[in-house]
Formats: C-alpha cells, sequence, structure tokens
C-alpha cells in the first residue's frame, strides 16, 4: 500500500495544475488542503466536481488560485463563499463558468478516453455564450437537432477524503461515484482516508462494490478527520460553527489572513 | 417558526401536486421543505431525492445520476431559484452587472441550464418579490425560459412563486401570469413590485393559507427530515 505521509503526498501537487476537487457532501481533503497552503503551491487551476465551498475559497483567499472552472460555488447554509466573490469582483481570478452535468460528462469523456461527448440543454444560454471551448453541432443521426459537444477534461491530479483504504491500496468510497469518475479521468489520484483496513475489499463482495481500485490511486494519507471543519458522512457532521465564524471573519482580506493563520495553528496543534 | 416561512412551505408544496418523483437541488430549504410536505400530505410526490441528503438520495451512481435521470424523463418535478427572474422566465445564478467584473456575484449556474431543459415541471422560487429580483431582462442566463421549436426540449418552467404571489407561466406565449395573491398583498403591490409586465386574468384569488394539519406536518415531520441536510434552517423552522 503507498502510504505517504501528508506533507509528501501534497508535494505531489506542483504550481499551475489543474485539480478537481469533489462537492462539501462528498470527502473533501480538508487536512490536505491545509498541507497545500503551507507548502506555497500557487497558480492552480480548481475544476470542481462539479461544486465546491470552504475549500476553494481558502485557496482562493490566500492567492493560489489563478482559474476557476465550477457550476457553483457556495458555503451552503453559511452563506455565499466570501473570498470567491471578492476574487471575481475585483477580476484576480478567471472565472469559467459551467453547469453541473457538463463538468461529470466532460470527466466521462475522459474515462472512455473520449475526445468529447455531447449534452441535452445549455443551448440559448449565456454558460454556452461565454464557453468558447464549448461547440453546437447538429444531431448526425437527427434532423435540425442541435446538441452541445464538450471537450474532455483530464486534471492532473484528483484530491479528496473517503471513508477507508486496504492493505493492497484499495480504496472504499461507498456510492459516492463521482470520487471514481474524478480518478478515472484523472492523470493521478491523491486520497485521504478516515481509517484503514487490514486485509483486501475484493475478498468481500459487498464492500467490493464500493471499491475504487488501486491501479487508479497514486498516493494515499491516513488522515483522521480529514474532512474537518466539513462532514464526513457517517464519521462526523459539518462543523457548522467553524464554518460560520469563517463566513464572518472572510468578509475582509484582512480577517480572512487573521482566520487562516489561527485555524493552520490550531490544526497544528491538534 | 415565521408564519411566512409556513406560508411559502405549503404553497410551493400544491405546486407538486400529481408529480410522483421530485428532486431537490442545492441551496434549497424550503422547496425540499416542501416536497417533504406534499408527499405527508399526499399529494404525488412518492419519490424525494434531496443533493447533499443521505437518508433521501437513492443515487448510486454519484452526482450525475440526477442529470442522467432527468434526461432520461425519470424526474417530475424540481425547483429553481435565481438571483434575478424575468418576464421570459429566463433565470440567472451568476451575476450582475459585466460577467467579468460584476457588481455582485451569486455561486453559479448548479444544474440549471440543464434542468430547465428537462425536467417537464420546473418550479421557480424566489421569496424576495422586488424590481431587483424580478427584472425585465436577467443581466445573465444561466438557464433560458423558452427555446426555438428545433431545440430538444421536453421541460421548463411552469410556476414562480414568490413572496408576494404566485405566477403561471405559459410557454407558448413565453410569459407570466397572475394566479393569485398572497393575503398580505395585492395586484397593485405586485405589479409596483415586479420589474417585468405579466397578465393579469379578470379573478385573482388569494393564495390560501395553511391549515392547522398542514402547519402541524411542516412543525413535525417535515421539520425532522429537512433538518438533516438543513440544521440551521430545521432550527428555525
Amino acid at each position: 500500500m503507498n502510504i505517504l505521509t501528508i506533507d509528501e503526498a501534497v508535494a505531489r501537487i506542483e504550481s499551475g495544475m489543474t485539480i478537481a476537487l469533489p462537492p462539501e457532501y462528498c470527502g473533501v481533503a480538508m487536512a490536505a488542503t491545509r498541507e497545500l497552503l503551507r507548502q506555497g503551491t500557487g497558480r492552480l487551476h480548481l475544476l470542481a466536481v462539479p461544486q465546491s465551498g470552504l475549500q476553494a475559497d481558502l485557496l482562493i483567499g490566500a492567492g493560489r488560485v489563478a482559474t476557476v472552472e465550477a457550476a457553483a460555488i457556495t458555503l451552503g447554509e453559511q452563506g455565499p463563499a466570501p473570498r470567491f466573490t471578492a476574487a471575481v469582483r475585483a477580476g484576480t481570478i478567471t472565472m469559467v463558468d459551467a453547469t453541473c452535468p457538463a463538468i461529470h460528462a466532460a470527466l466521462q469523456a475522459s474515462e472512455k478516453g473520449l475526445p468529447f461527448l455531447p449534452l441535452r440543454g445549455i443551448l440559448g444560454s449565456d454558460v454556452l455564450a461565454r464557453r468558447p471551448d464549448w461547440r453546437v453541432v447538429d444531431n448526425p443521426f437527427g434532423n435540425d437537432d442541435p446538441i452541445v459537444l464538450l471537450p474532455a477534461i483530464r486534471p492532473d491530479v484528483a484530491l479528496f477524503h473517503c471513508e477507508m483504504a486496504d492493505s493492497q491500496g484499495n480504496l472504499w468510497i461507498g456510492r459516492r461515484r463521482e470520487l471514481a469518475t474524478m480518478a478515472h479521468a484523472s492523470a493521478m489520484t491523491i486520497a485521504t482516508v478516515e481509517t484503514l483496513h487490514e486485509g483486501d475489499f475484493f475478498a468481500d463482495e459487498t464492500l467490493a462494490a464500493g471499491v475504487l481500485p488501486a491501479a487508479y490511486v497514486d498516493a494515499i494519507v491516513h488522515s483522521p478527520r480529514g474532512a474537518w471543519p466539513l462532514a464526513m458522512p457517517g464519521f462526523y457532521e459539518r462543523d457548522a460553527a467553524e464554518i460560520a465564524g469563517y463566513a464572518a471573519a472572510a468578509a475582509s482580506a484582512e480577517g480572512f489572513v487573521a482566520w487562516l493563520a489561527a485555524h493552520l495553528a490550531r490544526d497544528e496543534a491538534a | 417558526m415565521s408564519a411566512t416561512t409556513a406560508f411559502l412551505i405549503a404553497t410551493l408544496a400544491r405546486q407538486l401536486a400529481g408529480a410522483r418523483r421530485v428532486a431537490v437541488g442545492a441551496l434549497s430549504p424550503m422547496p425540499g421543505s416542501a416536497a417533504f410536505l406534499a408527499r405527508a400530505q399526499g399529494l404525488g410526490p412518492r419519490q424525494i431525492t434531496v443533493l447533499g441528503s443521505r437518508s433521501n438520495n437513492d443515487f448510486t451512481e454519484g452526482g450525475r445520476e440526477l442529470f442522467d435521470r432527468a434526461a432520461q424523463g425519470r424526474i417530475d418535478a424540481f425547483f429553481l431559484g435565481g438571483a434575478q427572474i424575468d418576464g421570459a422566465a429566463n433565470v440567472n445564478l451568476v451575476a450582475i452587472g459585466d460577467h467579468d467584473r460584476p457588481r455582485a456575484r451569486f455561486p453559479g449556474s448548479f444544474g440549471s441550464s440543464y434542468l430547465y431543459f428537462l425536467i417537464p415541471r420546473i418550479i421557480l422560487f424566489r421569496e424576495e418579490h422586488t424590481p431587483r429580483t424580478l427584472v425585465d431582462k436577467v443581466d445573465f442566463i444561466s438557464a433560458p425560459g423558452t427555446s426555438p421549436a428545433n431545440v430538444y426540449r421536453p421541460g421548463g418552467p411552469t410556476a414562480l412563486v414568490t413572496g408576494r404571489c404566485v405566477f403561471a407561466f405559459d410557454r407558448t406565449k413565453g410569459r407570466f401570469l397572475l394566479e393569485s395573491v398572497h393575503p398580505w398583498s395585492s395586484i397593485e403591490e405586485v405589479r409596483d413590485e415586479t420589474g417585468f409586465a405579466f397578465d393579469v386574468p379578470q379573478d385573482v384569488p388569494v393564495t390560501p393559507s395553511p391549515d392547522d394539519a398542514t402547519l402541524a406536518l411542516i412543525a413535525g415531520p417535515v421539520r425532522e427530515q429537512i433538518a438533516e441536510t438543513y440544521p440551521a434552517f430545521a432550527a428555525g423552522l
């Protein structure tokens, strides 16, 4: 099993890379994100699959992001993502607006080794108007049936947090199959896990159904509470107080800097 | 519990009459509550999937399954909001002002650019009913209200529920029609506070208020079910 320390694993992420990030209900590698902030990795292209929140906002606030490609960035019940909002208004990041199924489909194109996939809808929207990389063609099997084509997205790295890794380096992700799609489509996958499992998930067909095979996984970090302050379903809830505190503090750039310093210090002390 | 919140949940729930399979998207505590209420009232919903929920989520293929199901015609109803909604039912979830240097920026289009085309009954919901939110023309079209005849589009808007009234949407005309006005508002107020033109029939009823049994459902099982995904919202119910 390719178990690394968190600093070794995160060091594989280089400045300028495209990183695929899962949604907040899915297992976000927040401990690894704090390590990414410490290592100073910058000019990142964030690909939210298909939306992100606190994770993207921290990286944006710290000035580590060049481009955000997402269907949405939000802190959910804790409100708008303040540093994302400020950065878009100030024009300090490039925002590439997408829609959820387009991001899923473009990753599925990579999974299949295809150059593109078609997708319904989107026609007549300004999302499409502002995406010169998307094309509209006439369905070759139809008759006057315009349809959008999306080029495949191949991220440099998929980064996420999930339940377990076994002794063979397989991950158990359950039905969170967007994590599998991210890994299949990306050149490299780094996962942090809540627990380590002695044995082989494939020895048990019930567990095998929820596996992301080691063949797709490049680095695993044992990181209990690795999604905190976000939720890890089945392990711990979202730390709403911590995130609400963030939302209030990060309303200003100065407040963000102070909050992040305290947050990182608390993480190191823990 | 805010009486207005309960009223709006009950009003949204009536929009789900006869819809068997309902999906609830991001940032949708009131629509989610309405789906649970409509199910508890036996109005139609049987299968409810709530984004971000574990117990009300039977997707096993990840986030894309909602979109795949919608494209297959397996979702009957869905709710959409909007920072701006215009008289042609165009929805803006992105920005006010110039897109590259906007005056205001919102989370993003989510799945609207796609689901608006594919789910037969899209219920628009925006509590704030002012000329700021209900505009003549949106600054950014996350999803268009109508499409040319050659565009594959089994879905689209059927209604717009606000804090003052209910509009029905006429897809052929591409216009809203005032359907009912909430007890605390009036046709005149709706006219003054709406930034787009709409049709007004001769008789405009008052939107019915929830009865005690409905209020009890909202304060009981509905609140319990929505708490899993929206704990802060449920705490205030």
